[in-house]
């Protein structure tokens, strides 16, 4: 294992695929100024040069555009939204064009196109245009994956495998995570995509998580441990999300919960709930729970947003209330 | 594809002949077609327009990528030449060139360079912008080009791809294919700069305007538009202007002046234009054998596609996760 931060666990797996194929490229906004405003194209330009970290105009449709036409002409961009709030400015570039060509041409149509979207997170003060978590729209477009990854090792692992895919892949990023120091692998991996991962075993309740959330839903596991033994999952990969590995706990606890920072209506959580009460009914104890955020664009105000953003002590009184019938 | 011409081009009329008129009698049975509801779902027509590809794509090669709009049978024809694969696609077939999954908007053959129509006006400019940056990345000195309409160059994505296009200096060609009218909107009242060169100009982006109607005119503007885009020196933009004899879509009303579309119709009509500088090339004979020629290839097209096997249920539930 080496230690680094998040950040440089990305940037790393986009350089190896950089070096093992030459058709992949970066473009987005100020990649080749400096190492990014993140510090997530770092050493890219230098290595590569400017024909492959392309520094764009704001223009989120144009570059969008441009990677998919790209991708369908046998190139494998990774396209970088300075905040992930900014791809609704791309939209009929990803949810008409990119999830649609290979239905729309028969299966004849490649789009191996990634969509970084940096940067997600709220609880930052950074007000509602900056505060959002949108995978479930990308997961209801059909036509996507999308991807979530709360870990650096999983970071660079699922970005290996998001800029080898053939389709479009939604590669969402937690800010709250990015310069944290963590344990990587020394050698080449790869994290498949539609696998989830048990970061907390556990018998008595499952808590499914992903992103920033995770950290979350593990405080809270840690925070119930004398009374209660929460497994707790990393999804991973929001769609297809794992449902071989959040059944088979279900199986075993009979009581399911679902923590994300992504607000409930129609979200992940709702699809993840609607299909376990579909599937295994017979398994469960108690009505699955969903923690979320408020149903409410983020405000600026720290207390209003503490208020709005999932919390912890949502995620703990939430297992309360499964397990013990606390309110 | 021997007789001398007047333009210096090396097709012959008749090979312009030949393709304007496979489009308008594809078309005219579309039409046909889906008024006996053998085609389904939206249908735009481009007749009037046709001039338009087959003058453009005539400086294309199988390399070049094109991206194209909803009204797209007549890029597709111009760049493809695959009646059967165009017949097929409409007729919703396993046969068709999107084997059936597209429909008249989403036709699509990598092989000759047709990368889409676009059910989104203003859609495909962008993905052009992308093959024009591949063709750059790759060094091939292919074109990626864009053909899109009046009405789609009040989208802000043609000026964001200019925008990137000019600085990077790709190959891409914008084909703005004026024909006067967004569905129902006229040009003059939706489009505060009626001459669209000029928007090119405002990126430093070389331009020229030609007369829609004249596949001659329209050849010989996209020869200088290739020569500087195969130098490296950047995007071009032309601006075409034409006329679509046809209302927006299938059969809905049609709101213009039709004294003024008659003008188009009897004066303009590029086979007519063509066929008048001409004379002694488009005997009446002549012309009958080329009708013969183009009708006789359709008819057996769409004798074909009636008869071929829709897309396979258990194909697409195994390929699409369904």
């Amino acid at each position: 294992m080496k230690r680094v931060t998040y950040i440089k666990a990305v940037t790393d797996a986009i350089a190896e695929e950089m070096d093992r194929d030459e058709n992949v490229f970066v473009i987005g906004e100020d990649v080749d100024i400096d190492g990014g405003v993140w510090n997530e194209t770092a050493g890219l330009l230098e290595k590569f040069g400017s024909s492959r970290v392309i520094g764009t105009p704001i223009s989120e449709g144009a570059f969008t555009g441009l990677a998919a036409g790209a991708a369908m002409t046998g190139l494998r961009p990774v396209v970088e939204f300075m905040y992930g709030d900014f791809v609704h400015v791309a939209m009929d570039q990803v949810a008409n064009q990119i999830a649609k060509a290979r239905l729309m041409f028969g299966g004849q149509a490649s789009m191996p196109v990634v969509l970084r979207m940096c940067a997600c997170g709220a609880g930052t003060r950074e007000g509602a245009q900056h505060s959002q978590f949108l995978e479930s729209w990308f997961a209801h477009l059909p036509g996507l994956t999308v991807v979530f990854p709360s870990t650096a090792a999983d970071g660079k692992g699922l970005m290996k495998s998001a800029i080898r895919a053939n389709e479009p892949v939604v590669f969402f990023e937690s800010r709250h995570v990015y310069y944290d120091i963590q344990d990587v692998p020394e050698e080449e991996y790869l994290v498949p995509i539609g696998k989830a991962a048990i970061r907390r075993p556990g018998d008595q309740v499952t808590l499914v998580s992903y992103g920033y959330a995770c950290e979350k839903a593990l405080q809270a596991a840690e925070l119930l441990k004398e009374r209660l033994s929460v497994e707790v999952i990393d999804l991973r990969t929001i769609k297809p999300w794992d449902t071989e590995t959040v059944f088979k706990s279900v199986e075993k606890t009979g009581r399911l919960v679902v923590a994300h920072d992504a607000p409930p209506t129609c979200s992940v959580g709702a699809d993840i709930i609607r299909k376990t009460v579909a599937e295994k009914f017979d398994y469960l104890d108690a009505p699955p729970e969903l923690a979320a955020s408020k149903d409410v664009p983020m405000p600026f105000n720290d207390v209003l947003e503490d208020y709005a953003v999932l919390s912890t002590d949502d995620i703990v009184r939430t297992l309360e209330h499964i397990a013990f019938g606390i309110i | 594809m021997t007789e001398k011409n007047r333009s210096g081009s090396p097709y012959s009329p008749e090979y312009f002949y030949r393709w304007m008129l496979t489009i308008r009698t594809l078309e005219l049975k579309l039409k046909e077609l889906y008024i006996d509801h053998k085609i389904n779902g939206a249908l735009h027509l481009s007749i009037g327009q046709e001039a338009v590809p087959v003058g453009v794509c005539a400086v294309l090669n199988d390399e070049d990528k094109i991206f194209s709009t909803h009204r797209s049978h007549g890029h597709y024809i111009g760049k493809t030449h695959d009646v059967e694969g165009a017949v097929a696609e409409l007729l919703g077939r396993a046969d068709g060139c999107s084997r059936g999954y597209g429909g008249s908007m989403h036709l699509y053959n990598y092989a000759k360079g047709f990368l889409g129509g676009n059910g989104i006006v203003g859609g495909g400019i962008s993905l052009a912008l992308g093959s024009a940056f591949t063709a750059w990345y790759k060094n091939s000195g292919g074109i990626g080009a864009a053909f899109f309409g009046d009405g789609a160059a009040n989208q802000g994505i043609l000026h964001e791809t200019l925008n990137l296009a000019a600085l990077l200096k790709l190959p891409f060609l914008a084909v703005c294919e004026n024909n006067g009218i967004a569905a129902t909107t006229p040009t003059a009242k939706s489009t505060a700069q009626q001459d669209r060169t000029k928007l090119a100009k405002a990126y430093d982006i070389p331009a020229l305007s030609a007369d829609g109607s004249d596949v001659e005119a329209v050849y010989a503007a996209a020869c200088k538009a290739a020569k500087h885009l195969r130098s490296g020196k950047g995007p071009f933009l032309l601006d075409l202007r034409t006329c679509r004899w046809e209302p927006h879509c299938g059969i809905i009303k049609d709101t213009r002046d039709q004294a003024e579309l008659d003008v188009w119709r009897n004066d303009r009509d590029p086979l007519k234009v063509l066929a008048g500088r001409y004379p002694e090339i488009f005997t009446a004979e002549r012309t009958a054998e080329l009708e013969n020629e183009v009708g006789g290839r359709l008819e057996q097209a769409v004798g074909k596609s009636l008869n071929s096997a829709a897309p396979d249920l258990a194909e697409f539930k195994n390929n699409f996760g369904v």
